[in-house]
């Protein structure tokens, strides 16, 4: 099944399946947020936003908007 | 014999411990300063190596990458870039940690790339065991042409190590781990012929950036290697999946994690510290105990700076021979140092504190916790940070302000933060709430000072986030919003981290603002103790003229006599207009002045100025001469509504020139700081103004 990261449920995991590059910034892609990649939402911040996620071993917050910019394909066998 | 120093740079992620490193190396012998231009923190410190060989240590600031988005990180491209740079290194540690090592040595594939000699430090090595994790090193050694040294800077493990590959750094390859220019062959090949003496990933990494060096003409490359910024990107991202592939080929090899034995506390620990209704409850405990505990630790070690400066000046006035040079140490520099000093139980304790929650990585997720709350009013959930260090000192606060990626909100963030309770206020809060509210207390255990000064806080905080949603609404600025923040794993703050930090800002505090306070004392003296001679020069005459004689009661008339008609006495008199509608005197107007340098100076001006005008020989605590003091009605000076009115004008007021000095420095224009200046100010005095007609 393929959605955005922001779809996730707090423990589930997926891997991320493609971006839109515009709005993704640098940094995000250099702590390891690249396609291929395991990402699993940890818990999400009052009222929504930001989120936070495990993505290849980084722990790290970004706010809704990014996380909607990002496709995963979720594997039901986890 | 003089030895030619090694140049060590040290550079890493933030939260690898870079800082404990470099603590470990360096011990104390360590200096602080500025990058020239711009307010970097700039460390380095000297590392005995060898009984006859030593090494000049550099601490860069943290960066995840060589792209730079933040001053901070360009710091550190703009020196890896410049051969000509005297700090330019002669071998650059790596340093990094186990447990993030995949990320961590994306920073070093692109340090190789830069053909200087370098050492990877792995760090946390104690933590290994804990996660499942094994490394063969002599492996990663090969495959990343380097040196490794596994330490745990917490366990003192492994620093001899480094050591000793610093010292040898000449056998260190040069060679880069992997070719990044097959991302794009043909446009890397271009790039080569055009600039047959340069480093194909310099090169890459000037037209990337928005960094100058290598003298070379930017326009002149940008235009025959033009690509849109969105080309760009692609490129970059491709050379980060380029290098990551590199990565993972050596890690799948070289690292051994046996994830059943992992442990993730930290998730575990996340999910009660981040939780909607836990998480902010802890943080406003915290937070709670933190300012209960400053106040309740630092009266003690403040009461007693207080009264030893107090007892000193009247040491001095007593057993040193009278004259101006007398005068000038008991009544100017004695109680001008003790105006400075007495602000450093208070500042040592904040900077425990706020280092400790920086340290642990608790931080962090205060930043996840209040990102969308501050959002609503213009903020950033990295603005609480600076809010938070703001009650400490607005400036290191503004500095801190640089990791918010919106230059919006980053903006707010500076204008606002001048309006959290700094420990400048501190001292003036402290003595006017002792002046003005009863020393009861309520429900029998809340102190009403200490509740006074809580309100006092909270006034400061509201009017910050008052004042950041109107300029939400005012200032129309698009910029796009990333928000990227790490959650590094908790741990037990270094003790020696934390007392080193704590030494360096009282250190940069005392002699920073010392120099100001030390300055205006003495001037102020001076202009107290002296004025024109036709009436400053004939008190006594004067007096004598006017009463009969009585020797005690005529030393008190002449001695205030002269205060009036001294240098400083006529400039009081002469802003006395405008400010007596706020119920402050000549006086008080004085040092209402003289806190636009710093506000801390109010204190010390007050206490000049009553030295100066006292007649008595007893020297008195700085409180007891303000209690003491009356208006010619025969009131007290410090009654109840001057003294709101007082503390509203600090509360707001824009009275700190380093601060404008640094808001200048990160916003790069004057503009900014003059309306802080404007604003601040002219709310501070409105509202005391309504604070004092309304309550006298």
């Amino acid at each position: 099944m393929q959605t955005t990261i922001a779809q996730l449920k707090i423990g589930q995991k997926g891997i991320i399946s493609d971006f839109n590059i515009d709005e993704i910034p640098l940094k995000l892609l250099e702590m390891g947020c690249l396609p291929g990649n395991s990402v699993e939402l940890i818990q999400i911040a009052p009222f929504g936003c930001p989120l936070y996620y495990i993505v290849n071993d980084s722990h790290v917050a970004i706010r809704l908007e990014t996380a909607k910019e990002i496709t995963v394909v979720i594997d039901s066998k986890i | 014999m003089a030895h030619k120093n090694i140049k060590v740079a040290l550079i890493g992620n933030p939260n690898t411990g870079k800082t404990s490193v470099f603590n470990h190396l360096t011990g104390l012998h360590q200096q602080v300063g500025n990058y020239p231009g711009i307010t970097v923190e700039k460390k380095i410190g000297l590392c005995k190596l060898t009984n006859n060989a030593k090494a000049i240590i550099l601490d860069l600031p943290g960066t995840y990458s060589l792209n730079a988005s933040s001053i901070d990180e360009n710091v550190v491209i703009e020196l890896l870039m410049n051969k000509k740079d005297e700090n330019y290194p002669d071998v650059v540690v790596v340093v990094s940690e186990v447990e993030n090592l995949k990320r961590n040595l994306l920073l070093f594939t692109q340090i190789k790339d830069l053909e200087i000699p370098t050492i990877l430090v792995i760090n946390m090595s104690d933590r290994m065991k804990l996660k499942g994790i094994e490394l063969d090193i002599p492996f990663l050694e090969k495959e990343l042409q380097t040196k490794i040294a596994l330490i745990s800077s917490r366990k003192n493990i492994g620093i001899e190590k480094i050591k000793e590959l610093i010292l040898n750094y000449k056998s260190l390859s040069t060679e880069p781990c992997l070719n990044a220019s097959s991302i794009d062959p043909e446009y890397f090949d271009k790039l080569r012929k055009a600039f047959p003496n340069q480093l194909v990933y310099k090169l890459w990494l000037v037209i990337t950036q928005d960094v100058n060096f290598l003298n070379l003409d930017r326009n002149e490359m940008k235009s025959s290697f033009t690509k849109s910024h969105a080309d760009l990107k692609r490129l970059q991202q491709k050379e980060t999946i380029k290098r990551y592939q590199f990565i993972n080929d050596t890690l799948k090899l070289g690292q051994k994690i046996d994830h059943s034995k992992a442990s993730d506390i930290r998730a575990k620990l996340d999910r009660v510290l981040t939780h909607k209704v836990f998480g902010y409850l802890i943080f406003f405990v915290i937070l709670f105990a933190i300012f209960q505990s400053i106040f309740d630790w630092s009266s003690i070690p403040m009461d007693f700076i207080d009264s030893s400066f107090a007892n000193l000046a009247s040491y001095a006035k007593t057993n040193l021979p009278a004259g101006e040079f007398t005068n000038l140490i008991s009544e100017g520099i004695i109680p001008g140092i003790g105006g400075i000093l007495i602000f450093i139980p208070q500042i040592a304790f904040l900077f425990l504190f706020i280092s400790v929650l920086e340290e642990s990585g608790y931080m962090s997720r205060v930043v996840f916790l209040m990102d969308k709350i501050m959002r609503r009013f213009g903020l950033s959930g990295k603005s609480i940070v600076p809010l938070i260090s703001g009650t400490a000192c607005a400036i290191p606060a503004i500095m801190g302000a640089r990791n918010i990626e919106n230059w919006k909100e980053r903006l707010i963030t500076i204008l606002v933060t001048p309006f959290i309770t700094c420990s400048a206020r501190l001292p003036v809060y402290a003595i006017l709430i002792a002046l003005i509210i009863p020393q009861k207390r309520i429900f029998g255990f809340l102190s009403l000072q200490g509740l006074t000064l809580m309100v006092l806080y909270l006034l400061g905080f509201g009017v910050a986030i008052f004042s950041a949603y109107i300029l939400n609404k005012i200032l129309k600025i698009s910029s796009k919003s990333y928000f990227v923040v790490e959650m590094p794993s908790y741990k037990i703050p270094l003790f020696k981290n934390v007392a080193i930090n704590i030494l360096e800002k009282t250190k940069a505090f005392v002699f920073g603002a010392g120099k100001i306070i030390l300055a205006i004392s003495i001037i102020l003296w001076f202009l107290g103790s002296h004025g024109p001679q036709s009436t400053f020069g004939n008190a006594e005459k004067i007096i004598a003229q006017k009463t009969e004689i009585n020797a005690t009661n005529r030393d008190n008339l002449v001695s205030e006599y002269k205060l009036e008609h001294s240098y400083i006495g006529i400039l009081g008199k002469s802003i006395e207009p405008a400010i007596k509608p706020l119920g402050y005197d000549w006086k008080i107007g004085i040092a209402v002045v003289s806190s636009f340098a710093a506000r801390e100076v109010f204190v010390g001006t007050l206490a000049t100025i009553y030295s100066v005008g006292s007649h008595s020989d007893e020297e008195e605590t700085i409180k007891e001469q303000m209690k003491n003091e009356v208006r010619e009605d025969g009131t007290k000076t410090f009654n109840f509504a001057t003294g709101v009115s007082l503390l509203l004008f600090y509360a707001f007021a824009m009275q700190c020139v380093s601060t404008l000095a640094i808001v200048k420095k990160e916003t790069n224009s004057w503009k900014w700081p003059i309306i802080q200046l404007v604003f601040m100010s002219g709310f501070a005095y409105v509202t005391a103004l309504l604070a004092y007609q309304f309550l006298k």
